[in-house]
């Protein structure tokens, strides 16, 4: 079996750019390098075609009109415009939001700042052990002062996805504003701003190999018509909501991107689900105590994270080295904290310590599927001889009795 | 996260890894550290009746650095009385494989282990050591 080394199986974190975007991208470098808001002359609205084409590929894909597509630098970017934008025009309605736990750490982080420095208050919706929102909990946690509930739609780790319709009918029954990070689900699953009932919406064009570095805010323009504050002032680009000269290479690629996504769902996305259960259940199979995290039924189709008890995260990494992965341990992040995604589906810290992510992708073959399984199951089998927590489980002690010694 | 030399080949060739069975004559064993802190080290040494560490075992829940600050105190008991082994110092194991700020809990870990094996052979034995010792958790 050769399987060219490394591997990449950490898609969920970026993808590479597709050589057919890239192909796309190339001219406007160099042939096509006007400002799309040159309006008196054929380079400016050359450029300004391209953009708007490519406006119209990413509002088709998320099923919305080119004129709700606000181009951003990212998700990040688009994130922080949604909340902010909306706590500085809404703001004199009321100072509540209602985010779900296991969104993204831009939002929380946007939202915590609002709650420090400008009096909001947040209530953050719980998850079931699967990763779920009820709409019914989202509902519960709303109150009058509420502007704003945010769910992202489909989980960067354990790849949950969301009922977003059901939550969205409860979001326009109480005349709230809904935003939804989908930067983890689109261009993977099918998604409709219409049947969702989302109002604000963030992508981002590196998750479905497009480039780095531009992403787009989805703003709706009817039932309700969405405002937001600007949070980038200057030449009153993006219908005056993001000032600043388009990445237009950028922003092609990610319409490119968009398109060939669209084009390939169907097919993609069963591909994705059959190497990735081939996955899953190859890693079943070879270990005992494995726990999948997240819901295997509402999951996108390339995301498995799988506990591996008694081993720990980083040492996992360690020893797979020649496979690009991510871990919820906390060991690999710069907190001190291990995954609060993970935490929040009820699973035990040690379990959260003992998680490894796989995301596969457009690129993965089969033989990096085999190739991946072997490993895992060598590895976890080597740090399990050398774990003294599965020797004592192996001895029959209950390690939730032992008393350990905090340091 | 680049890790050193020191740590690669301690991760890569533990040594001494395995498990005393706790009541063997003159083995004491040391647990420390919590799963839910994502590292727990079990050290045990076997002392024979001079008070010498003839051979010593470790077994790692952890990442890499602490799985080489353990395998690294094993190496650095044998051979030791029970009062040398008491002076081995977190900061050694530091300097020696050359672990980054965040991974000096590691090496703080396996100096409370080292203390904990030694104290309850010390325990056990009904032996006093000079510098005294923790029992095991
Ligand atoms: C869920 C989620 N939200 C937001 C982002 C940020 O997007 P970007 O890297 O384009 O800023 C990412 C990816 O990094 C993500 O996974």
């Amino acid at each position: 079996m050769s399987v060219k080394i490394p591997i990449y199986m950490d898609y969920q974190s970026t993808t590479p750019v597709d050589p057919r975007v890239l192909e796309a991208m190339l001219p406007y470098f160099t042939e096509v390098f006007g400002h799309p808001a040159s309006r008196n002359h054929s380079f400016g609205w050359d450029a300004e075609q391209a953009v708007d084409v490519a406006r119209e590929q990413v509002a088709k894909l998320i099923g919305a009109t080119a004129k709700e597509v606000i181009f951003t630098s990212g998700g990040t970017e688009a994130i922080n415009l949604a909340i902010r934008g909306v706590a500085e025009m809404y703001g004199e309605k009321g100072r509540h939001m209602v985010v779900a736990v296991t969104d993204s750490r831009p939002v929380h982080d946007v939202v915590k700042r609002l709650v420090r420095e400008h009096q909001y208050e947040v209530t953050e919706v719980p998850v079931d052990k699967e990763g779920r929102v009820s709409a019914d909990a989202v509902k519960a946690a709303l109150r009058p002062d509420t502007i704003l509930i945010s769910v992202m739609m489909a989980n960067n780790e354990i790849g949950t996805v969301q009922d977003m319709v059901a939550i969205g009918k409860v979001a326009k029954e109480a005349g709230v504003l809904l935003f939804s990070d989908a930067t983890e689900a689109v261009g993977k699953v099918p998604v409709d701003v219409q049947e969702m009932g989302i109002d604000l919406l963030a992508v981002t064009a590196h998750k479905m190999y497009g480039p780095k570095g531009v992403g787009a805010l989805y703003v709706r323009r009817r039932n309700p018509r969405v405002r937001l504050s600007a949070q980038i002032d200057g030449g009153g680009h993006e219908r005056g909501m993001r000032s600043g000269t388009l990445n237009v290479p950028g922003v092609v690629g990610m319409g490119k991107a968009a398109e060939l996504c669209m084009q390939e769902m169907p097919e993609e996305s069963a591909r994705m689900g059959v190497l990735r259960d081939h996955l899953e259940n190859g890693i079943l199979a070879g270990l005992d105590e494995v726990q999948v995290n997240g819901s295997r039924e509402h999951r996108l189709p390339h995301n498995l994270n799988i506990s591996f008890a008694y081993v720990e995260g980083e040492s996992m990494l360690m020893g797979l080295k020649e496979i690009a992965l991510a871990s919820g341990s906390a060991c690999t992040t710069a907190t001190l904290e291990p995954s609060y995604v993970i935490r929040a589906l009820g699973v035990s810290e040690e379990l959260a310590h003992s998680s490894l992510r796989f995301s596969i992708g457009r690129f993965t073959t089969e033989e990096e599927v085999e190739y991946v399984i072997g490993r895992v199951v060598e590895t976890i089998q080597r740090l399990r001889e050398m774990s003294p927590l599965y020797e004592m489980a192996k001895e029959g002690v209950d390690l939730s009795q032992v008393q350990w010694s905090a340091h | 996260m680049a890790y050193s030399d020191q740590v690669l080949d301690h991760y890569n060739n533990p040594r001494n890894m395995g498990s005393f069975g706790k009541d063997e004559e003159g083995v004491g064993t040391g647990i420390v550290g919590a799963p839910e802190c994502g590292d727990v080290m079990k050290l045990q040494v076997k002392i024979n009746e001079d008070g010498i560490i003839e051979d010593a075992r470790f077994k790692t829940f952890g990442c890499g650095s602490a799985i080489a600050s353990s395998s690294l105190a094993t190496e650095w008991l044998k051979g030791r009385t029970v009062d040398e082994a008491m002076a081995i110092k977190n900061t050694d194991i530091v300097e020696e494989l050359n672990l980054p700020p965040v991974k000096i809990h590691c090496s703080v870990l396996a100096e409370d282990a080292i203390k904990a094996a030694v104290g309850d052979y010390v325990k056990k034995s009904g032996k006093e050591s000079a510098s005294g010792g923790s029992g095991a958790a």
